[in-house]
């Protein structure tokens, strides 16, 4: 086990170095600059530009220069739209935003999908099955673009309940609309995976022996099938946290949330650079750490699996 | 799975024949046919099958109907104001009964259904030619990594992992934000090759998957002895009988790809104007919602009825073309 997570820890450094190299890539060999979008500038100002930001200097150097920064001091420098503000300040401000909606809107699909998937495969093909599951496709198909909107349009617009956008701090009601909005793609692919899971694992021997014991039919379910059924929606937990990623920019678009998905856009549109890194490397690390830990608990629940 | 083949211990198959053709000598069409009936029975994907041929039927040929009988374009602007509101279902800009703006108009004054018909044309050609770029690259990689085998595949499976892990929408936005072509139709033709350059790993795994069970079988040992060249092994006799898995996967493929190019027009680096697609038109729904609710409501519920129908034909697919497959 120790093994297996120092092979993944040390793969994990030469791919978040591949993602930063890609992104830098991309950006330099894409035509103009951060500041060509403004007005023409003299050659004069623009060769002091040029020096300021060490463009002058041959790309290796450049590129090495940015490395080394990253690798040795975590520093991504400061952004060039923002300025005198530093990437690393910028991250540590708007990722407790992300992190809420995000935490918030995995756990409330993670409850409601497998309350709903349990139900539906306690019958299978019953009535009560068909409707949850034509619930749950309706889910993955609705684009969380629309489904905000939408639900802004009905409780906000129409019925005054709650705020259409803007953060407000955590415990606010502010945070109910994007959490539910997040929330329903992973509800429907969360109740989709545990529906399967569990239909698998109720036919099960050991389920039939702990049925045969004269458990009851709720004991055997949360004490029993439970644990084997939500194998898959652990593993599902990796996939999820990068959809949840781009789940969080649309919806930090939507309700005008500063998180890190709405920093990420305009240092996009802005093409500045440092914080563009900046955040492509949080965003792979993060996810890169996270899927690590779905493998541990993976191992630890079915003890089956050995690394 | 294996290759396709009739005998006993498949009743699944075998039992959807009334009378069995002599012989197991066309048990390659006798497959399809099975899946067909299978899929067929399967009341949710002959309903995404039907929803999927009339949106497109009606986007390829709707606008085009719409301007014979009224006379209006999707991009047709009424210069008299009193013109430019109508609002839906069915009520003419004075708020009388007219079957001119079945959707009403947007904040333009510019038809909606002509609108989503046409958006739909956008928005079905990026789904589908991303979806076939992304199968060109995942079916040629995996079928080269599982015929090849041993350390090139090793080699070429751990990339697969590595891309895998890497947060690739992020990396789209960045290309489409940089590159962002000075035309519509360039951006187009961005969002197909960044679209289409992501999608493919996990047909690539699939793909691979099933070459490693195919490529020990007698007729590749067949090919091989007769001289056939390796490249001609295969994508001539290896890649047609993987087929099967491969329209499952790819037809659920096209959703994700629409979905992610709705996404990106959202964000405003996908499709742009004057061209439009579902994932656009929703996106200026949104600009107007207060006032013009249905800007949004038309084109998003069309797209998610879409995207609706091709996950249950997908799956309705899956299920008729691997009967024994547990996974769901």
């Amino acid at each position: 086990m120790l093994r297996f997570i120092i092979r993944r820890l040390v793969i994990t450094i030469p791919t978040i170095l591949v993602v930063i190299t890609i992104t830098w890539g991309l950006i330099r060999l894409a035509p103009g600059n951060f500041y060509s979008g403004e007005k023409a500038i003299p050659a004069a100002i623009e060769k002091n530009i040029r020096e300021k930001y060490g463009l002058d200097k041959p790309w290796y150097e450049q590129y090495g220069r940015t490395i080394w920064n990253i690798v040795r001091h975590f520093d991504f420098g400061t952004s060039l739209k923002y300025e005198g503000q530093s990437v690393n300040s910028i991250i540590a401000r708007s990722l407790p935003v992300s992190a809420t909606v995000g935490i918030l809107a995995y756990l409330l699909a993670l409850v409601v999908g497998i309350i709903a998937g349990s139900i539906a495969a306690l019958k299978p093909n019953s009535k009560r099955d068909h409707a949850s599951m034509a619930l749950a496709m309706l889910g993955i198909s609705i684009p969380n673009f629309v489904l905000g909107p939408i639900l802004v349009l009905i409780f906000s617009l129409t019925l005054y309940w709650l705020p259409p956008s803007r953060w407000n701090g955590f415990p606010s009601r502010n945070v109910i609309l994007p959490v539910i909005t997040l929330s329903g793609l992973y509800m429907a692919y969360i109740a989709r995976l545990t529906r399967a899971g569990m239909i698998e694992v109720l036919r099960s021997d050991y389920i039939r022996t702990a049925r045969a014991k004269g458990l009851s039919e709720t004991q055997v379910v949360i004490r029993h099938a439970l644990r084997g059924g939500l194998m898959p929606v652990v593993s599902y937990t990796g996939p999820a946290l990068a959809f949840l990623v781009t789940g969080t920019v649309v919806v930090e678009r939507i309700f005008l949330l500063p998180g890190l998905g709405n920093y990420f856009i305009q240092a996009s549109l802005n093409r500045d650079e440092p914080l563009i890194l900046g955040i492509v490397a949080f965003i792979a690390i993060t996810l890169l750490l996270m899927n690590l830990l779905v493998d541990i608990a993976y191992a630890y629940l079915d003890p089956r699996i050995r690394y | 799975m294996p290759v396709p083949q009739m005998n006993e211990d498949r009743p699944t198959i075998a039992g959807d024949f009334e009378k069995p053709e002599t012989g197991g000598v066309i048990a390659g069409t006798s497959l399809w046919r099975a899946a067909w009936r299978r899929l067929l029975k399967n009341r949710l994907a002959v309903f995404g099958m039907i929803v999927v041929a009339i949106i497109t039927v009606a986007s390829l040929f709707g606008p085009f109907v719409i301007k014979k009988l009224t006379g209006i374009t999707p991009d047709f602007i009424p210069s008299d104001v009193t013109l430019l509101r109508s609002i839906p279902p069915l009520t003419a800009p004075d708020g009388s009964f007219s079957w001119t703006h079945p959707m009403g108009t947007d904040n333009q004054g510019r038809d909606v259904l002509a609108r989503v018909l046409q958006g739909g044309q956008i928005s079905l050609m990026v789904g589908i030619i991303a979806t076939l770029v992304s199968l060109l690259i995942g079916v040629s990689y995996g079928a080269t990594a599982g015929y090849l085998g041993g350390r090139i595949d090793n080699l070429m499976m751990r990339a697969v992992d590595v891309l895998y892990s890497l947060p690739y929408i992020i990396i789209v936005i960045v290309l489409l934000a940089v590159f962002k072509s000075q035309t519509a139709r360039g951006q187009v033709v961005l969002l197909f090759i960044a679209l289409g350059s992501v999608s493919w790993l996990t047909m690539a795994r699939i793909v691979r998957g099933q070459v490693l069970s195919l490529k020990n079988q007698e007729f590749v040992l067949a090919a091989r002895a007769t001289g056939v060249s390796t490249p001609r092994i295969i994508f001539r006799h290896i890649v047609p009988n993987t087929l099967g898995p491969v329209i499952v996967y790819a037809t659920l493929t096209i959703p994700t790809v629409m979905l992610t190019e709705a996404f990106l027009s959202f964000l405003g680096f996908g499709v742009q104007p004057p061209l439009a697609s579902w994932g656009s038109l929703a996106t200026d729904g949104i600009q107007n919602i207060g006032i013009f609710p249905w800007q949004l409501v038309f084109p998003g519920v069309t797209m998610a009825l879409t995207l609706f129908s091709l996950n249950f034909l997908g799956d309705g697919l899956r299920d008729a073309l691997d009967p024994q497959g547990s996974r769901r």
